[in-house]
């Protein structure tokens, strides 16, 4: 490959060092993302795979209501977790950004991130623990007398996989709301309050509007990858609960049916970044006013 | 005040299923649920005598070492390259290299699925899992080791040349001790990710399962729970020690490198 002429000895190494990750990442990830694509244009009787394109698999997602409730009800779960996590994880940001002193910021994120890498399996089965019938938080409000019979409305349904998902997602919220709210100049602040807003009123006024950007990168960070998860469906969605994940690991594993099973991939990915870009798309303004 | 309480609340949330952990893993019952009946370490003594425990446990070491080593290799070509001079589409080449990090992993582990048994037809194994968790594990590595590249003065290495040794010498003698921290926190992250991955290596995974794809199976039988318990009691404490150490690492690479402390790794 030739160069142009005005690119620097200095820069011509820096594309030989990133060329590196950039073709692991391009043959470990571009290519089987193709494959992929390619494949759920192909039909899979038992282990022969039938290559003359068609576009079956995708009419067969469109015609059986299945696939739409388990799309629309993986949507609304990642919806919802989205929106507890990020809700409930700003206070914390903010409280890290603004009330613990410099030297003591490194340790309150080493704690949220703790969690977030260990035992993930585990983790998810210990909620079916605390939320089952005979669980921590059963046993607790019977023993304190504030119901009779155990709660059932808290495991093996959509509400106990947000719970578990809304907690496992948890520290991912944190980070880039707590990294935006770290560059916000404290003058304006200041400033705000001089003029005579309210720490109420310039909250609202100057912080959040500033931090919208780390905002807007949880929710993304939180509403992506929880599309993909299958463990917390199976282990605490009980049969109601189960989501479009389980669905995909289904054909693949089970089923034996690839090419159906990459259409669903592929028709997840295509909502899940359709409903991200929608996002960012409404939330341009905030984001364009901070260059 | 309130703020406090809360973010303390939250941190509770946060720790109460790894609490539980150790307490269930002590319990003298087969079921796990409350009340308690007393003390044991007889799942602790089950754990010693389990040969695919042990087969599924080397597996997973083997794996999360490799991966460790491969993607801090990764990371750290990508930091240098982002310390070094721009270039027309370098951003946008970061970024496809940070990709995994916002990727579903069923959407990685089924993509890579097609390829290696339906395209290329060859056996899964230790090693495609090792494959995949590279790719996932980068972006962390990158992360942590932009923290110790970009912070580095360049005109060291070039001190260093302009006294006569060569790039590579310059690299191992000057930059090399000074990312150090860095690198090692870096691989301390990798292996840790590897070690507890599930979604992938439950797809990739040959006839000889990882330590997670194991315990899936375990979660099964109800006899086995009390085992699964201890064993995570085991897993939950190493994964701490291994992160403390991490960022004791990576805050000592970015005070070597003079860098001011954003916090947390991402």
């Amino acid at each position: 490959m030739m160069w142009p002429r005005n690119i620097t000895q200095d820069q011509t190494r820096a594309i030989r060092l990133l060329g590196i990750p950039f073709v692991y990442a391009l043959l470990l990830l571009a290519v089987p993302l193709g494959a992929i694509l390619l494949f759920s244009f192909w039909t899979q009787d038992f282990m022969t795979v039938d290559t003359t394109f068609t576009l079956d698999n995708y009419r067969e997602i469109a015609d059986s209501p299945i696939y739409a409730m388990l799309l629309q009800r993986s949507l609304m779960v990642s919806g919802i977790v989205t929106a507890v996590t990020v809700i409930l994880a700003y206070p914390v940001a903010y409280f890290v950004s603004f009330h613990v002193a410099p030297s003591k910021k490194s340790l309150w994120l080493f704690l949220i991130t703790i969690p977030f890498w260990t035992s993930y399996l585990i983790r998810v089965f210990l909620w079916k623990v605390i939320l089952g019938y005979n669980g921590v938080i059963n046993s607790a409000l019977l023993q304190v007398g504030i119901i009779d019979a155990p709660l059932t409305f808290i495991l093996y349904n959509v509400n106990a996989v947000i719970i578990t998902l809304a907690h496992a997602f948890a520290p991912f919220a944190i980070l880039p709301i707590f990294v935006v709210l770290e560059k916000i100049d404290r003058s304006l602040l200041e400033a705000s309050q001089d003029l005579g807003e309210s720490r109420f009123s310039t909250f609202f006024r100057v912080t959040l509007p500033l931090s919208m950007p780390g905002v807007v990168g949880a929710v993304l960070i939180v509403f992506i990858p929880t599309i993909g998860d299958y463990v917390t469906p199976e282990l605490m969605g009980g049969a109601g609960g189960k989501l479009i994940a389980n669905m995909i690991q289904t054909q693949f594993l089970q089923l034996n049916n690839a090419p159906l099973g990459a259409a669903l991939a592929i028709v997840a990915m295509v909502c899940v970044t359709a409903v991200a870009l929608a996002f960012v798309f409404l939330n341009r303004r905030w984001l364009r006013a901070r260059r | 005040m309130s703020l406090r309480i809360y973010a303390i609340a939250y941190l509770i949330f946060l720790y109460a299923p790894i609490l539980l952990l150790p307490v269930f893993a002590f319990n003298d019952a087969t079921i796990i649920a409350f009340p308690l009946s007393g003390m044991t370490t007889e799942w602790f003594a089950a754990l010693q005598t389990n040969k695919s425990l042990h087969a599924a446990l080397g597996n997973s070491l083997i794996i999360a070492g490799c991966t460790a080593v491969f993607s801090t290799l990764l990371g750290m070509c990508a930091a240098r390259a982002a310390a070094m001079s721009h270039f027309p589409g370098k951003g946008g080449i970061t970024g496809f290299v940070m990709l995994p990090l916002v990727l579903p992993e069923i959407i990685v582990a089924v993509s890579l699925l097609v390829i290696l048994r339906q395209v290329l037809g060859l056996d899964l194994g230790n090693w495609t899992i090792i494959m995949a968790h590279v790719l996932i594990c980068t972006p962390f590595s990158i992360a942590i080791l932009n923290g110790a590249f970009g912070n580095l003065d360049p005109a060291m290495e070039e001190a260093a040349l302009d006294l006569g040794e060569t790039r590579w010498s310059a690299f191992r003698l000057v930059t090399l001790p000074l990312v150090m921290p860095g690198i090692i926190s870096s691989m301390l992250i990798a292996f840790t990710i590897s070690l507890d991955e599930f979604i992938i290596a439950f797809f990739l995974t040959g006839s000889n399962p990882t330590l997670p794809v194991y315990i899936w199976g375990l979660l099964r039988f109800p006899a086995q729970l009390p085992v699964v318990m201890a064993l995570g009691t085991i897993l939950v404490g190493l994964s701490i020690i291994l992160l403390t150490i991490a960022e004791v690492f990576r805050r000592r690479g970015l005070a070597r490198s003079g860098g001011k402390d954003t916090g947390g790794f991402l």
